[in-house]
């Protein structure tokens, strides 16, 4: 086995931009269901809606990439909002039933041919990368410390994605150490206490909502900064994802999602190297291709042991969040 | 009378509260809550039918009756955490029907739960301060910005310190809620609901479950909020801490108002005594009610 390139693959998916992106949407969980308790299903429409709201503006808008941006984080509040006024008056449950599906319809209207001429259907969307990179105050060239080696425009998105990560985990721990987070884990714990000291729960949870939404979608819009959005990206599978991300991390807290995100690309990608190997020198009876699904199943495995004996994740308060109530 | 020995520390009663004869739905002369035909029918049970019912105002009104009178609804109707079949009611001149139930907070009514809802999660500290009104840092856009909040927050810190102080909870600020006894418990909520500075303060079961030791230190803070200017509705089964803090008293059966009057006039009165002392066990409820005809039975 090629230890030098099984180490340098691994390490480069701790500032890949999937991770950044994942870090991003398990932020968005943590708010929603961390801090506030709100099941969001969901999390993979969000992010294709902030991948999709960002090319298509570029694309059909002829919007600069900050623009298409706005338009994206805009669109993606506002499916919170939709999802959010019939849901959030009834029970936890409800909301993960309509966000579930819901994500899927917005998967089924992106793949559609019905909506070729702007989504492309199945194949998707590229070439909306000229704004974006335009803007890249980096110097050309290739450069980097082993094992994170990257063209200009390699760094450019990473840069732009640790910067969004920075800044909306500040937003997040900000939030949650100031009076609107009192009221938010408040509500988590028992919303009827809250209401009875006169604040409008029904506002205070949509807001939850309209927020974490946000920070997927941004997520999905770092996704969509490498080369191409397609909609058989954001299946369900890809909310399962990010909820282990933020699972592993730790669901009530603001470096969790993160470190969770890195942990999870870590490990994913270190199987994806050395399952195959391992099969390959006949260590592992089963053929490559199984190989490469076994780590899905050990990702599934790892998530329900994760829930049953580490519920507060590697960062969490077990005080403060066990799935019992 | 027990009561009567201890004169001398014996709280200041209201006097003087109604207009007219002491009968169920009796006007007051300065009532802060007024309701006017509030029903809420559960299926086929009907949990509360209240014809006509004023709660006098800077008084202790005493709800009592026995389980399942429909005390606990009427207080989720008047909160607005329950909606009736039809009613009005009116807080302070404000028609509250159909008004949601952080609103009539919002308003100055404040209530507690008869099953104690401290936030365990929460600091005894924390879970006070989130009964302060009008905190700018509760905003979405100024909580992030700790120095556009942080004094009024040492402000709330202070006041709430104060109350803790005054409930006996002090030494117990940065433990979780969850951590308390549940009298402490009962205490934190009442002491929570004050951060709100209400004008009326609604406790459903107050004593229940707390410690006989901290029973008399609670009485007294009930007697304090008279004393501040506020106006308490409880709903009580102790007997005994009605007659001693209540100025007035109103007793429900199968959801009716029965009978209404300053403690003496209502211990007294023989439908009460039936209704809810049980004194006379073989009297159906349904005879104090109405509901059925005392020939009938
Ligand atoms: N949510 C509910 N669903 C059905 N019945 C209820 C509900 N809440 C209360 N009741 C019924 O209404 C009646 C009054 O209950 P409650 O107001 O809790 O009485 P109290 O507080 O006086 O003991 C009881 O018979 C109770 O079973
Ligand atoms: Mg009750």
């Amino acid at each position: 086995m090629d230890i030098f390139g099984l180490l340098q693959n691994t390490l480069n998916w701790l500032i890949h931009p999937q991770t950044l992106a994942y870090a991003l949407a398990a932020l968005g969980l943590a708010v929603h269901f961390g801090y506030t308790g709100l099941l969001n299903m969901g999390v993979a429409g969000f992010m294709a809606i902030g991948a999709y709201g960002y090319a298509m503006s570029v694309l059909h808008l002829g919007l600069p990439w900050y623009l298409a941006m706005l338009v994206a984080l805009v669109a993606a509040a506002i499916f919170a909002l939709i999802l959010g006024i019939p849901t959030l008056r009834l029970r936890a449950d409800y909301l993960a039933i309509v966000t579930l599906a819901a994500a899927e319809v917005v998967r089924y209207l992106l793949t559609t041919t019905v909506f070729d001429e702007w989504t492309n259907s199945a194949d998707g969307l590229a070439q909306y990368h000229d704004s974006f990179r335009g803007s890249n105050p980096l110097p050309e060239g290739t450069y980097g410390i082993w094992p994170w080696i990257y063209n200009e425009q390699g760094w450019w998105m990473r840069v732009f994605g640790i910067l969004l990560v920075a800044g909306a985990a500040w937003w997040v721990w900000s939030l949650m150490r100031s009076p609107w987070g009192r009221v938010i884990k408040g509500i988590r714990e028992d919303e009827d206490a809250v209401r009875a000291l006169g604040k409008n729960v029904f506002g205070y949870k949509m807001q939850s909502l309209i927020f974490g939404g946000v920070l997927a979608a941004l997520g999905g819009i770092v996704i969509s900064l490498q080369s191409a959005v397609v909609p058989s990206f954001y299946q369900t599978n890809l909310t399962f994802m990010v909820w282990t991300a933020l699972l592993l991390g730790g669901a009530a807290t603001v470096f969790g999602p993160i470190v969770g995100s890195m942990l999870f690309w870590f490990v994913m990608s270190l199987l994806d190297y050395a399952l195959p190997a391992l099969a390959n020198m006949g260590i592992l009876p089963i053929s490559n291709i199984q190989a490469g699904i076994l780590r899905f199943i050990i990702v599934g495995v790892a998530l329900m042991l994760l829930v049953i004996f580490r519920p507060q994740g590697l960062f969490g308060n077990k005080k403060e969040l066990t799935f019992a109530k | 009378m027990p009561s009567n020995e201890k004169n001398s520390n014996a709280p200041k009663k209201a006097i003087d509260l109604h207009v007219g004869e002491m009968v169920p739905g009796v006007a007051k002369k300065d009532p802060i809550i007024v309701a006017e035909g509030v029903k809420r029918s559960f299926g086929g049970l009907v949990a509360v039918d209240v014809e006509h019912l004023e709660i006098p105002r800077n008084a202790i009104t005493a709800l009592i009756g026995p389980n399942g009178a429909g005390k606990t609804t009427l207080f989720n109707l008047l909160s607005g955490f329950d909606k009736p079949d039809h009613g009005d009611w009116k807080f302070d001149g404000t028609n509250l029907s159909g008004i949601p139930a952080f609103k009539t907070a919002k308003l100055g009514q404040v209530r507690t739960f008869q099953l104690t809802k401290a936030l365990g999660l929460l600091t005894v500290l924390e879970n006070m301060k989130l009964g302060a009104k009008g905190q700018r840092g509760e905003s979405f856009w100024v909580g992030p910005f700790k120095g556009l909040w942080n004094k009024q927050e040492q402000e709330i810190e202070e006041k709430a310190r104060g109350l803790l102080q005054r409930f006996k909870l002090d030494a117990k600020e940065a433990d979780f809620a969850a951590e308390l006894s549940g009298g402490q418990r009962k205490l934190l909520e009442m002491a929570r609901a004050l951060m709100t500075d209400p004008t009326l303060v609604m406790l459903d079961e107050p004593m229940a479950g707390v410690n006989p030791a901290l029973t008399q230190s609670l009485l007294d803070h009930i007697l304090g909020l008279k004393e501040s200017g506020m106006t308490v509705l409880f709903v009580e089964h102790d007997m005994h801490m009605v007659r001693h803090i209540a100025d007035w008293v109103v007793v429900m059966a199968e959801g009716k108002i029965v009978a209404e009057g300053d403690p003496e006039s209502v211990m007294k009165n023989p439908a009460v005594i039936d209704a809810y002392l049980g004194a006379h066990q073989d009297v159906d409820l349904g005879v104090v009610t109405g509901r059925i005809a005392a020939e009938d039975v």
